[in-house]
This record gives C-alpha cells, sequence and structure tokens, in this order.
C-alpha cells in the first residue's frame, strides 16, 4: 500500500496521499475566498450606488476621515503581507526561528493596524459622525452623511473582524511551529493562512480609496 | 394571452404526462432480470427540444413585452388622481379637491392614471378586475393608468405585504356613469381644487418671496417649469418631473438650477405627502 | 440474509459516537433528524394558516398571528428545510460514495456546518417562542427595518449563521468532488446526482454570501439605526430587494437542482437504461446553476425598476427555462424502450416530472412581464412556487430517500404503504395548489389572513388538500421507522442498479469501501442480456 510507505502523523484518513490533502485544502480555502468576495461584494455594491446616488454628500463625509490614519494603514498592512509572505517561504525551507519570527511580526503589525483604526473610530466617535440619534453633520447633507457613515462603520468593522479572526489564525500558527508541527513536509497550514491574510489585506486596497481618497480632490 | 398560455401549457403537461404513462405501461418490466435497450441519444433530437421551446418562449416574450409597454404607456390626456398609501389605508385625492379614503370614484370611458406615494412602507395597488398593479414606496412616485369599460364596484387590494392589518387595507374602485360621477363631484366637499390648495401652502411657507413669476427672483421660475428639461449647475440636466420637484423641496441642494445658489433650506418634515403633492399639482397648475 | 457484520451504523452506540461524529454518513443522518423536525414545524403553522383560510372572515386566529404564522413557515420550510435538505442529507450520504471516496474532503468542517446549521435554527427558534417575527421570509424594507416590532434580529441572525452551513457544505462538496474522485471517475464518467450537487455548490458558495451580508445589513440597521434601506434615512427600500433576490432567487435552484439529480439516478435505475442525452442534462444543470444569478429581477416587474431592466430580466428568465425543459424531455426519452419498474422511487420521480412541468410552465406566465403584473403577488404566485419547492423538491427527495433507504439502512420498507402514501401525497398535493392556480388568475392577494367571500369555494378545496397532503407526509415518517427494526434485509443491491454506492454492502462500512474502488466505464451501464430484450 503506498498509504504506508508514506504515511505522515499530520495525513487525514479520507486522503490517500500527502499532496492531495494539500491540493485539497489549498482548493478549499480559494473557494472559502471566492465567498469573502461576494460577502464583501454585497456591501461594495451597495455603496457603489449610493456613492453614485449621492455624490456630493459621500465626497463631503468623506474628507471627513482622517486620511493620514488610513495612509498609515494602508502601508501597515501592505509590510504585513510582505512578513507573511517570507512567512510562508521560511515554512517551506522549514526554518522554524525565522518563520516564528515572521509570524510575530505579522501579527503585531495586524495589532498596528487595528489600534490606529480603534483610534480612527474613537476620533469619529468624538465629532458624533457615528450614525443615530447623536449624529451630526452640516444640515445640508444630513441624511446621506449619515448614510456614507452607516456603510463606513459596516465595511471597516467587517473588515476589522476578519482582521482579528486573522490574529487568532496567526497564534495558532506559531502555535503550531513552536510545537514544530510544521515542517518543510508539511507546511500547507501556514500557506492556507496565508491565503487568508492576503485577502484580507486586499479587502483593504479597495476599502482605503473608495472610502479615503475618491473625489476628495474634486471642487 | 393568458389563455394561449394556459392553452401552451397544458398542450406540454398533457404530452409529457401521455408519454410517461404510454411508456411505463408499454415498456413495463416483464422479467426480474431484463435490463433496457440501449438508445443512442441523437444530437438532432437534442437541439429540436432545446430550439423549439427558445422560439416558442421568444414569441412569449415578444407578446408579454408589447403588453407590458402598452401598460406602462399612459395615453396623453388622463385623468390623474393622487394616491398616497400609510399603515393601513389608501387616501385618494381628485385634482379637483376631492378626498377619499379606501373608495375611488371614476366615470365609465375615461383614461385614469394613479400617481402613487407611500407615507410608511411599501404598499401595491391592485385592482385585478382592472389588470393592473403597482408597487407604491415610500419617497417614490410610481404610476399604473386604467381605462373603466363598465360601471359597477370593483375590489381593490393592497398587494405587497405591509404589516398586521395588511389584508384589511382593501378597498372599492367605484366606476360611474359620466352624469352620476357629476352628480357624485358635486356633492363633495367644497374644500377647492388640489392646485389651490397648494397655492395657500405655497404663500403660507413663504415659497413665493423667493419663487416669483419675474425672472430676476432668488429662486427659479417655477411657471411653464414642469414637463420642461432643467440644467443643472453640474452641466448635467433633469426632466422637471413629480420626483425632481419632490426632491427639489425635501433636498434643495441636491440639484440647484444652473445660475442660482443652493440658498433654499429644506422642507423634511415641514410638509406631509399629502401636502407635497398639493404642491406638485400647483407647480403643474402654473402655465 | 443477515447484515453485514460491521457498518458504520454499529461502529459505537454511545451520544458521543454521533455527536462527535466525522463521519459523512452518520452527519447525514444528524441532518435528516434535524430538518425533518425543522420541517414538522413548517408544516404545522401550514395547518393553521390552511384552518385559517377555509372561511373568509379572519375568525380562527388574529391577523397578527396569521402574519406570524406565514413568516415562520416561510422562514422555517426555505431556509432550513429546502435548501439544506437534499444537498445536507442525501448529498453528504452519497457524494463520496458515489465517487468513490471514504469521506468528504474536510469532515471536521463537515460536522461543524451541522452545528453552525443547529446554532441558527436554535436562534429562529428563541425569536419563534418569543413571540414570532412577521415582516415575511422576504424582510421587505423597509418595513422589516422600521416598522415591525417583532423578533427580526435573532430571526435575521438565524439565517446569517444558517448561511454559513451552507457555504461551508457547497465548499466541502466542491473540493471533495475536485480532488477526492476514485481512480477512472472521469467527469463524464460521474452520475448525474453528483452533477447537480456540484451546480447547486456552486450556488452555495457565490450566492449564500450575499444573503448573509444582505440580512446583516437588516440587523444592523434596527441595532445601531444605521439608514441602508430607509428612504427616510437616505436609504433606499428596493436595493434591499435586488440584494435580497440576487440569493433567493439562485436559492430556489438550490432547492430544485438536487432533486433533478435524483431523478436522473432514479429513472436510469428503474428503466435499467442510460440517461438519454446524459452530457445535454450535466450540461444543463450548470446552465441553471449561471442562468439563475442573472434572473433576480423577474421578482421585481412591479416593484419600480425600469422598464428597460423588466425586459432584460423577462427576456433571461424565459432561457432559464429552456434547460429546465431539456431534461425533462430528456427524462422522458430515457423511458422510451426502458424496462420499467413501478417501484415507489419511480412514482415519485413520474410524480417529480409530472408536477415540475406544471410549475415551470406556469413560470412561463410570471417570465411575461405583461402578465407578470396581474398575477404577481396573488396566489398564482404560491402556486407556482409551491409546484416548484414543494411538487419538484420535496417528491424528489421523498423518491432519493426511498431509493437509498435500503442503502442508509440496510433494510427495506414496506412496498405498498410507501405506494399508498405515494399516491396521497400526489393527490393532496395537487388538491392543494391547482385551486391556488385559479385563485391568483380571479385576483386573490397572497398574505391575506381575510379574503372576499367570492374565493371560498376554492379555499375550501385548497384547504381539504392540505389535510390530505398532511397525513400523506405522516404514513412514510411511520413505516421508515418502522423498517429500521422490523424490515427486510435489502443487501448490497436491492434495484439491480448501477453506481458505486451499489457496490459496497449495505449499510455501508465507516471507510465506505474496503478498497478504493477502480473506475472504467461510464454511469448506467447495464449488462445486455441476450434475447430478453423488454
Amino acid at each position: 500500500m503506498p498509504e504506508l510507505a508514506h504515511h505522515h502523523p499530520a495525513l487525514a484518513h479520507q486522503f490517500e496521499n500527502l499532496a492531495q490533502q494539500k491540493e485539497a485544502s489549498t482548493l478549499g480555502m480559494w473557494v472559502f475566498l471566492v465567498t469573502e468576495i461576494l460577502f464583501f461584494g454585497g456591501l461594495f455594491a451597495t455603496y457603489c450606488v449610493y456613492r453614485h446616488w449621492y455624490a456630493d454628500a459621500f465626497t463631503a463625509a468623506s474628507r471627513e476621515l482622517i486620511v493620514w490614519a488610513g495612509t498609515t494603514n494602508t502601508a501597515v498592512l501592505i509590510t504585513s503581507s510582505l512578513t507573511m509572505a517570507l512567512a510562508v517561504r521560511a515554512a517551506q525551507t522549514g526554518e522554524r526561528r525565522l518563520l516564528m519570527t515572521l509570524l510575530a511580526a505579522t501579527m503585531a503589525l495586524g495589532c498596528v493596524f487595528l489600534g490606529i483604526k480603534a483610534f480612527e473610530y474613537y476620533s469619529e466617535y468624538i465629532v458624533h459622525h457615528v450614525p443615530g440619534p447623536g449624529f451630526q453633520f452640516e444640515a445640508e447633507h444630513y441624511r446621506h452623511a449619515q448614510l456614507f457613515f452607516s456603510l463606513y462603520f459596516m465595511m471597516t468593522g467587517l473588515h476589522a473582524i476578519h482582521m482579528i479572526i486573522g490574529l487568532a489564525v496567526m497564534a495558532v500558527m506559531w502555535w503550531l511551529s513552536y510545537r514544530g508541527i510544521i515542517t518543510a513536509e508539511y507546511y500547507n497550514p501556514v500557506e492556507v493562512s496565508g491565503l487568508y491574510w492576503h485577502f484580507v489585506d486586499i479587502v483593504w486596497i479597495f476599502l482605503f480609496p473608495l472610502l479615503y481618497l475618491i473625489g476628495r480632490h474634486a471642487h | 394571452m393568458y389563455f394561449f398560455l394556459v392553452a401552451i401549457a397544458a398542450f406540454f403537461s398533457l404530452l409529457i404526462a401521455g408519454l410517461i404513462v404510454y411508456y411505463a405501461v408499454k415498456y413495463r418490466r416483464r422479467a426480474p432480470d431484463a435490463v433496457g435497450t440501449v438508445v443512442h441519444g441523437g444530437i438532432v433530437l437534442e437541439i429540436a427540444w432545446t430550439v423549439i421551446p427558445l422560439l416558442i418562449s421568444m414569441v412569449i416574450f415578444v407578446w408579454g413585452a408589447s403588453v407590458f409597454f402598452a401598460m406602462s404607456r399612459p395615453p396623453e390626456e388622463t385623468m390623474n388622481v393622487y394616491v398616497v398609501g400609510k399603515q393601513w389605508m389608501w387616501k385618494f385625492q381628485h385634482l379637483d379637491g376631492e378626498r377619499e379614503i379606501n373608495e375611488l370614484h371614476v366615470p365609465v370611458g375615461r383614461a385614469v392614471k394613479l400617481i402613487m406615494t407611500s407615507e410608511d412602507v411599501i404598499h401595491d395597488v391592485f385592482v385585478p378586475a382592472f389588470r393592473v398593479k403597482a408597487d407604491v414606496l415610500p419617497g417614490r412616485y410610481t404610476h399604473i393608468w386604467f381605462q373603466p369599460t363598465k360601471p359597477g364596484r370593483y375590489h381593490l387590494f393592497c398587494a405587497e405585504y405591509c404589516g398586521t392589518r395588511h389584508s384589511g387595507m382593501i378597498g372599492e374602485v367605484v366606476v360611474m356613469e359620466p352624469s352620476d360621477y357629476q352628480a357624485w363631484l358635486s356633492g363633495g366637499a367644497p374644500e377647492g381644487s388640489l392646485a389651490s390648495a397648494g397655492e395657500k401652502l405655497f404663500a403660507d411657507l413663504a415659497c413665493n418671496t423667493c419663487h416669483r413669476p419675474e425672472a430676476q427672483s432668488r429662486g427659479p421660475v417655477l411657471q411653464g417649469l414642469f414637463g420642461k428639461t432643467v440644467t443643472l449647475q453640474t452641466g448635467e440636466t433633469v426632466v422637471a418631473d413629480e420626483a425632481y420637484i419632490r426632491e427639489s423641496i425635501l433636498n434643495p441642494s441636491a440639484k440647484v438650477t444652473a445660475g442660482f445658489q443652493p440658498i433654499m433650506p429644506t422642507f423634511q418634515g415641514l410638509v406631509s405627502e399629502e401636502q407635497l403633492l398639493e404642491l406638485i399639482e400647483y407647480v403643474k397648475s402654473l402655465r | 440474509m443477515p447484515l453485514p457484520p460491521q457498518h458504520y451504523l454499529n461502529n459505537g452506540y454511545g451520544v458521543k459516537s454521533w455527536l462527535l461524529t466525522r463521519d459523512h454518513k452518520r452527519i447525514a443522518l444528524l441532518y435528516l433528524a434535524a430538518v425533518t423536525f425543522f420541517f414538522f414545524i413548517g408544516g404545522a403553522f401550514a395547518v393553521v394558516i390552511r384552518l385559517e383560510l377555509a372561511t373568509p372572515a379572519g375568525d380562527l386566529v388574529s391577523d397578527e398571528t396569521y402574519n406570524k404564522l406565514f413568516t415562520m413557515h416561510g422562514v422555517m420550510m426555505v431556509f432550513f428545510f429546502l435548501i439544506p435538505v437534499i444537498p445536507a442529507v442525501l448529498g453528504n450520504f452519497l457524494v463520496p460514495l458515489m465517487i468513490g471516496a471514504k469521506d468528504l474532503a474536510f469532515p471536521k468542517l463537515n460536522l461543524a456546518s451541522w452545528y453552525i446549521y443547529m446554532l441558527g435554527g436554535l436562534f429562529t427558534l428563541y425569536a419563534l417562542v418569543t413571540g414570532g417575527v412577521d415582516t415575511g421570509w422576504t424582510f421587505y424594507t423597509p418595513f422589516s427595518t422600521v416598522s415591525s416590532t417583532t423578533k427580526v434580529i435573532p430571526t435575521a441572525l438565524g439565517i446569517f449563521i444558517t448561511g454559513f452551513s451552507s457555504i461551508l457544505t457547497g465548499l466541502n462538496f466542491i473540493v471533495t468532488i475536485h480532488r477526492m474522485r476514485a481512480p477512472g471517475m472521469r467527469w463524464f464518467r460521474m452520475p448525474l446526482f453528483l452533477w447537480s450537487m456540484y451546480a447547486t455548490s456552486l450556488i452555495f458558495v457565490l450566492g449564500t454570501p450575499v444573503i448573509a451580508i444582505t440580512v446583516l445589513l437588516i440587523a444592523a440597521e434596527r441595532v445601531f439605526q444605521f439608514g441602508f434601506f430607509d428612504p427616510a434615512r437616505g436609504g433606499d427600500p428596493v436595493l434591499f430587494q435586488h440584494l435580497f433576490w440576487f440569493y433567493s432567487h439562485p436559492a430556489v435552484y438550490i432547492m430544485v437542482l438536487p432533486s433533478m439529480g435524483i431523478v436522473s439516478e432514479i429513472v436510469a435505475a428503474f428503466c435499467r437504461k442510460q440517461v438519454f442525452g446524459y452530457e445535454f442534462v450535466a450540461f444543463s444543470s450548470l446552465a441553471i446553476a449561471v442562468l439563475g444569478f442573472l434572473v433576480w429581477g423577474h421578482h421585481m416587474f412591479i416593484a419600480g425598476e425600469s422598464v428597460y431592466a423588466a425586459l432584460i430580466f423577462s427576456i433571461l428568465s424565459f432561457l432559464v427555462a429552456i434547460p429546465s425543459a431539456v431534461k425533462v424531455f430528456n427524462w422522458t426519452a430515457t423511458m422510451y424502450k426502458g424496462s420499467i419498474s413501478w417501484d415507489t422511487p419511480m412514482l415519485y420521480a413520474i410524480g417529480f416530472i409530472g408536477l415540475f412541468t406544471v410549475g415551470g410552465l406556469t413560470g412561463l406566465f410570471l417570465a411575461a412581464v405583461g402578465l407578470d403584473v396581474h398575477v404577481t403577488d396573488t396566489y398564482f404566485i404560491i402556486a407556482h412556487f409551491h409546484y416548484i419547492m414543494v411538487g419538484g423538491t420535496i417528491m424528489g427527495y421523498l423518491g432519493g430517500l426511498h431509493y437509498w433507504w435500503p442503502k442508509i439502512s440496510g433494510r427495506q420498507y414496506n412496498e405498498a404503504l410507501a405506494k399508498l402514501s405515494a399516491g396521497i401525497i400526489f393527490v393532496g398535493f395537487n388538491l392543494t395548489f391547482f385551486p391556488q392556480f385559479v385563485l391568483g388568475y380571479l385576483g386573490m392577494p397572497r398574505r391575506y389572513h381575510a379574503y372576499p367571500p367570492e374565493f371560498q369555494v376554492l379555499n375550501v378545496l385548497s384547504s381539504a388538500g392540505a389535510s390530505i397532503l398532511g397525513v400523506g407526509y405522516l404514513i412514510p415518517m411511520v413505516y421508515l421507522m418502522w423498517s429500521l427494526r422490523y424490515g427486510k434485509v435489502a443487501g448490497s443491491n436491492p434495484w439491480g442498479a448501477t453506481g458505486l454506492e451499489w457496490t459496497t454492502t449495505s449499510p455501508p462500512p465507516t471507510d465506505n469501501f474496503t478498497q478504493t474502488p477502480i473506475v472504467t466505464q461510464e454511469p448506467y451501464v447495464y449488462p445486455r442480456v441476450e434475447g430478453r430484450v423488454a
């Protein structure tokens, strides 16, 4: 039996060999990311429709966001994608110490992102830009600016939740590397988690210009 | 058209059912271990039963679409009635000021156009006898039209689920001979026409301080505005229809006419849906 | 003939061996229990609805209660029964068996999706026992966000959570079908049930996230007073309908595609013959899945969308009817010169073809936009989608359940009772829903608690049919349970059918096959017996 020759502790019983298991989990993650695209896609579609209808109000509201924070966060996330990619590389080559360092760096950058995001939320809370009865905005754009901020909190909030899940996944990966379960032969969990992490970054890459930048220079 | 479709549906249902029963009896299993004869699929057959239904369905499509076009294009001369739906009643406003609740009187033979909006959630006007139905949306105007041909009382239903008393949100369309209709009208309340109510409101809200008939006022001239194309500050153009006038009252800075400053305050919350309709009718009446 | 000594059912008896199982076959049975539970809850609501509608006046229950009844009937049936029923029960059981694998690609994920489903179900049950919800299963805004005072949030969360169960099941099937096929099992050697499962999984994966985000927006609008869909706060209620139907129309195909797969299997097995036009049937499943995503606007012809949008959605809706017609013709042609045996599964399959044809053809009425204006939101719609969902999905499901029951349980049910109940269901169903077509044409609107007296005769007919239908659904419960203990032992292949699932023992062992099967030919090849052309 070929399975016996290749029997690896990480091989699940339903698979014939590790290669099949790796292909299956990678494909599984890709399919999952497709569902995530559709999930955010619904929000993006809603945003684009309203932005098209209420361009003036959305531009005015967009100018109230803290651009330097958004820009910094973009840089932070792109850097974390780099450390993540390097971590996958380190896992492939079996460099355990380096892998753990890079995973820790990725997590640290993720935390920085969330910290800056929390600061932004707090600033918006102080100036009454959180939708609801306490919402304040110039009367002319009051209703549609509120719509903008509703979408802003919904989209960035869901993104932040994805970041938190990503951090938890990274922590598990770190633990697996620490225990020596991740090896050059079996590094697939790191690779698949990396796919997820990059996806969450890409969502931000779309969120940032849509929410912070478009229409900023107009008028 | 409905009965043409019924015929098609009945024909195909019976064809399929007939074939199934015929085959099922003719080719019933005669020995416990018998197997079916190998029949190779025919590409011609496959194409035939793909293309023929396609053609039939395209015929239905064109027919259905032309009926729909006729339905969505009212004739030039219509008798307009404004409709406001709210949980859970229908309010009708005739142009000459007559107001009704859950009952709509119209004369036989005239094309009637309903201009409809809602105060709260989505409703839907449905008069089965006239084959018309359209959603009534908050914040928008939708239209239907019909031309009653026989006097009588016809059901009017709300056909979009709207809450607890949805099934009680019903009324009647009363179609009357023109003479009876005139008699009914003259027996109504002498409030004056819808446009005159709008005119009074226009003065009460001090709209007339800026919107004046002469060209050099602070606000655009409204005389002859309705139905015209307006050029906006942004260079775009819009047609001044009911929806545009409504938006300009509630959210004036959204679409400012070229050459004017966005100084008009919003009337959001100050005028009801019914008052809005009066104002719109007043603007329409300014020729 | 005894049962095989080792099989998945006697591999452990404790509660833990079930609740922590990773065996796809046991998970399928967990789902079977759960969906049956939700089916009878949803069915109980339907009984009260039909009782209320037996008289024109709203006398049995109050209007508020009635609105909650039809809402909960819709929510339970659509999200907790019709959508999961075939993929989660029969799909879970059969996908690995049919492709010759030991299990699905992600067994733990499979178990997790059952727990997610149950959690979503609990949220919805919580909403039910603490007062119910009255928005209709469609949750149209702004009614659902600003007007309704009932338990919208827990229901929305229940649907949101259950959505993830669908997504994970679909993901699991896609990966399994791509990566786990036995040697020699090429794409065009797969049974048609797998093709339909694959198409269904695509819809799960592509459509469900959109409904998830949509109901999340509803919940957020209620909790945080955001204004996504409320015109008073700048939103647009019609946008909600677009998002909602983008999922909920394809969801109809989630319900009916698996049934079509089952019918293809049954027709082939009971005619002992290759399915006529195998490739056409396989590709029509994919065509339905793809086109199904492009027709959502036909739910909104009267909802204020533009005339041109309506026309485009109308023509696309006609196009989606074509692959369905192709399937029906191919099944009928499969029977030609077959060796047809009238066992219960075949009765259900024939019932499916008949009812689905009626449901599909009445769909043409609704796709014709001019006619749709008159019959939409009336009982015509109700009748149409019940013909597809109940006549289609449930007939297919029951057919499949009877067909594979010997495989699942290892035992045969009482054939006479099964045939009787199939007949009762067919008659009861038609009596319930056919009068509703007429009611709709005459103009009776849907979701009405009380109605004008001239509609009473047809409503009474419908209510009478519903009681027959209810009895028809109870009988299989009884004899299937009975057969678990007292049924005749079935053997590996009681129907003499082809397919890998019939090559292993009944019930199958935990790992499905004693050694990995190797596939050498197309599906549905029956050996010819010389001199016996049936």
